[in-house]
């Protein structure tokens, strides 16, 4: 075996990994499917959603297979009873605080673990009025699951813009401008990679959006498109 | 409001990132709050984007986006205050004001807020309280009357006894100057020998943090010595924030000398000349008397090429957790970072970085004066060494003590707290993030096995003693708010699972059915995925009542 390999197993299987793969990378040469939300493959990853847990080892805590690497030997279970429970329990709160509508992938992972969209009841949601500031795209923050991507992409992961940040903290965190100010006021350069990595409905192009409300082609184009400069100048 | 703000920031003139709190700090006690235009200013100044900014104002409470009253008042509420009448004091001070918590009074005079543990326990309810241009203020015993009347007065803890070390046989009720302190003889004796050395004797006194984790300290020092990376650094973790724990504040208060010579230590041992203590912003009588004998210390010729800076925190319970204090003298949010990699290799700006409690580096002074043999006679073979607990609520003399460990937790109240008052009910060991003890188990020695063994925990060294008049519901309603509070929102467990927490524990008079095992599954699911150590344990004193008090839920 080469040097820059190592064995463990997955979920009893025996596994030969690169040293330094993630558990999810193991796991996925397997055809091992672990669930992610926050983790993408064009952000760096900050193990913050922590649906993808796996138990390693029996250990204290479980580990964030998006990050964790492989360990020789050891042995990892991605599909366990306290690994479902974290995860199940996960996605239980998660619903009770954000709209998922719009998040086919993450339905799909409460139905894989039994998770119960009715858990909690008389839950605080995190409520927030659809922002429409710009010609390019929208914002609804009742759907947004915190998973830090947006402002990633928009900082030192791709386009260094730094228009966005994450305001006050635990549950009442949300992602915001400088002083909230409107997004045609803020440095956004409207590049819409925000948009490409959103895993819910909360960052939208503005024709979508439209569409949806079923508006039709004039109205699409007074929303989206703001003339000419020349004429607006005139104007 | 004046926005004018060139002369502070000519104070950073040339400096980066990591002046960013310091700044915030200059501009939210001179303005009461930190404009937009102030924010464009320092983003120029720093190279900081604004929405960067704008956020880290938003994660620290004592920071303000929004104008507020000429005086900020903020009155602790959590459990040992409330055992106090704090929410008497609060309520009637919003009363005379006509505003409610959180609000500014119509003339902008008044600004009122709840506030969590600000670690003066023995001396409660306690306040802190800000004057526009003056520096802030940590008041004890509060009344309405005296909020709203001037704020005059100050505090002492009296603490220690003839036969305590740390708390040098009884403390007085002034700083420690140098003089009476001595001209560190501990680092005298340390230059005289190797680092190695040095560390060889921390480790063979059996020396473990005094913070919560009960890391070995010595083998924390050897791995940072080890590490690659220049400039090392050591950090004092003086963000003693758990509700319940006042030890290091009272250290700190009392002999500011010997933290700076066990801070001193520290760096001869890991090899560097860079220390700065990270303190809570809601200590600024701590943080003025450790500045002023930095500057004694420094003046006497004591330090030599090291330098000590203080960096005050800015409200925000998870800067107790290493990583996340890293990121607030970094000036950035206080998010934890994902470990490995670990402090002694890629600590502060990703060097290697010893980071130590207050009572911790208080101990090393005296190791290395008396021997670790001297240190390993006091105490128990797991737990060496005169131990510093808080100890809040129904006792007679609440107080910081000096314990040997050993002593059973029956003993040590009845001995030295001067006994529970009432009828026994509950201790809860270890703060927010603690366990409750029984009356039946308080023949528990005080030592980091046993208590493990007992499935409790030192943690922080808080001991909070209620006797049966307390609703243990309302106590745990204002830990489960304390969580809620101060979860960082980065991960998922905590912020979705601290929030979830406290609303079933707003219910628990009238709990629906599946509430019991809601709290369960809550509990566990941010014990075992959270990412730090907040996350781990805000579910431990609920689990732990469910466990003690099935009568409760």
């Amino acid at each position: 075996m080469p040097e820059d390999t190592i064995t463990l197993t997955i979920d009893g299987q025996d596994v030969s990994a690169n040293k330094g793969a993630t558990i999810l990378e193991a796991a996925a040469d397997q055809g091992i499917d672990i669930p992610v939300i926050c983790y993408h493959e064009a952000t760096t990853p900050n193990g913050l959603c922590r649906v993808c847990v796996v138990d390693v080892d029996g250990g204290r805590v479980l580990q964030p297979a998006c990050v964790a690497a492989c360990q020789a030997d050891s042995k990892v279970e991605t599909d366990n009873e306290r690994v479902v429970r974290s995860r199940r329990t996960i996605l239980e709160m998660l619903n009770a605080s954000v709209i998922l509508e719009e998040a086919p992938e993450i339905q799909q992972m409460m139905r894989d673990n039994d998770a119960d969209p009715q858990r909690f009841p008389h839950a605080q949601r995190r409520e927030s009025e659809l922002i429409d500031d710009n010609p390019f795209y929208v914002r609804d923050y009742a759907q947004c699951v915190l998973c830090w991507r947006c402002v990633q992409v928009c900082a030192e992961d791709a386009q260094f813009t730094f228009a966005l940040t994450l305001n006050e903290r635990g549950h009442d965190t949300a992602v915001s401008t400088a002083f909230d100010i409107g997004m045609t006021e803020s440095p956004c350069v409207f590049c819409g990679q925000c948009i490409g990595v959103c895993p819910t409905g909360a960052l939208k192009p503005k024709i979508e959006w439209g569409m949806e409300q079923g508006l039709d082609e004039d109205k699409l184009r007074a929303l989206t498109r703001r003339g000419r400069k020349r004429d607006r100048d005139r104007a | 409001m004046n926005d004018d703000i060139t002369a502070i920031c000519a104070r950073y003139q040339g400096r980066g990132r990591e002046a960013l709190l310091p700044l915030l700090w200059d501009v939210q006690t001179a303005q009461g709050s930190i404009s937009p235009a102030q924010v464009h200013q320092i983003s120029h100044m720093l190279r900081i984007p604004e929405a960067d900014i704008f956020g880290v104002i938003g994660f620290y409470t004592l920071f303000h986006d929004q104008p507020t009253g000429r005086r900020i008042i903020r009155v602790c509420t959590d459990p040992t205050c409330a055992l106090a009448d704090a929410d008497a004091v609060l309520h009637e001070v919003c009363a005379q004001l006509d505003i409610e918590p959180g609000a500014t009074t119509a003339d902008g005079e008044y600004t009122i807020e709840h506030s969590p543990c600000l670690g003066l326990c023995d001396v409660a309810p306690a306040a802190l309280v800000s004057a526009r241009g003056e520096p802030d203020r940590a008041m004890s015993q509060v009344s309405a009357a005296a909020l709203l009347d001037g704020w005059a007065g100050d505090y002492f803890t009296p603490a220690g006894d003839e036969n305590a070390v740390l708390l040098d046989g009884g403390l007085a009720s002034a700083p420690q100057s140098l003089a009476d302190y001595g001209d560190y003889a501990g680092l005298r004796k340390a230059r005289a020998m190797t680092s190695d050395q040095v560390i060889a004797e921390i480790e063979a006194s059996g020396l473990i943090g005094r913070g919560g984790a009960a890391f070995p300290t010595g083998l924390k020092w050897k791995f940072t010595r080890a590490a690659a990376g220049a400039p090392k650094y050591v950090v004092c973790n003086a963000d003693e924030s758990e509700p319940g724990t006042f030890k290091d504040r009272v250290l700190m208060e009392h002999r500011p000398h010997l933290l700076l010579e066990g801070s001193a230590l520290a760096a001869y041992a890991v090899g560097t000349d860079r220390a700065i203590i990270f303190i809570r912003g809601e200590y600024p009588k701590a943080t003025q008397i450790l500045q002023d004998a930095i500057a004694e210390a420094a003046a006497a010729g004591l330090l030599g090429a090291l330098t000590i800076e203080v960096r005050r925190g800015a409200g925000a319970y998870i800067c107790g957790e290493e990583t996340a204090l890293f990121e607030a003298i970094e000036g950035k949010r206080g998010f934890p970072r994902m470990k490995p990699p670990y402090p002694t290799t890629f600590g502060l700006f990703g060097k290697p970085t010893a980071v130590n409690n207050v009572e911790t580096l208080c101990a090393v002074p005296p190791i290395i004066t008396r021997g670790a043999s001297w240190f390993r006679s006091v105490g128990t073979a797991g737990s060496a060494g005169p131990k510093l607990v808080s100890v809040s609520g129904h006792v007679a003399r609440p107080g910081v003590y000096e314990i040997a460990p050993g002593i059973s937790l029956r003993d040590f109240l009845e001995r030295q707290c001067g006994g529970v008052t009432g009828q026994l009910r509950a201790v809860l060991m270890g703060g927010a993030a603690g366990t409750f003890l029984l009356p039946s188990e308080i023949d528990v020695p005080l030592t980091f096995e046993d208590l493990r063994e007992a499935g409790s925990t030192f943690g922080s060294g808080a001991i909070m003693v209620f006797n049966d008049t307390v609703d243990l519901r309302d106590v745990l309603l204002r830990l489960g708010r304390f969580f809620q509070h101060e979860s960082c929102g980065k991960c998922f467990p905590c912020q979705l699972g601290t929030q979830r927490q406290v609303e079933i524990l707003e219910r628990l008079d009238a709990p629906l059915p599946g509430d019991r095992q809601r709290l369960h599954d809550i509990g566990m699911t941010m014990t075992e995925a959270s990412i730090c150590g907040l996350g781990h344990t805000a579910g431990m004193a609920v689990m732990s009542a469910m466990e003690k008090f099935p009568g409760l839920f």
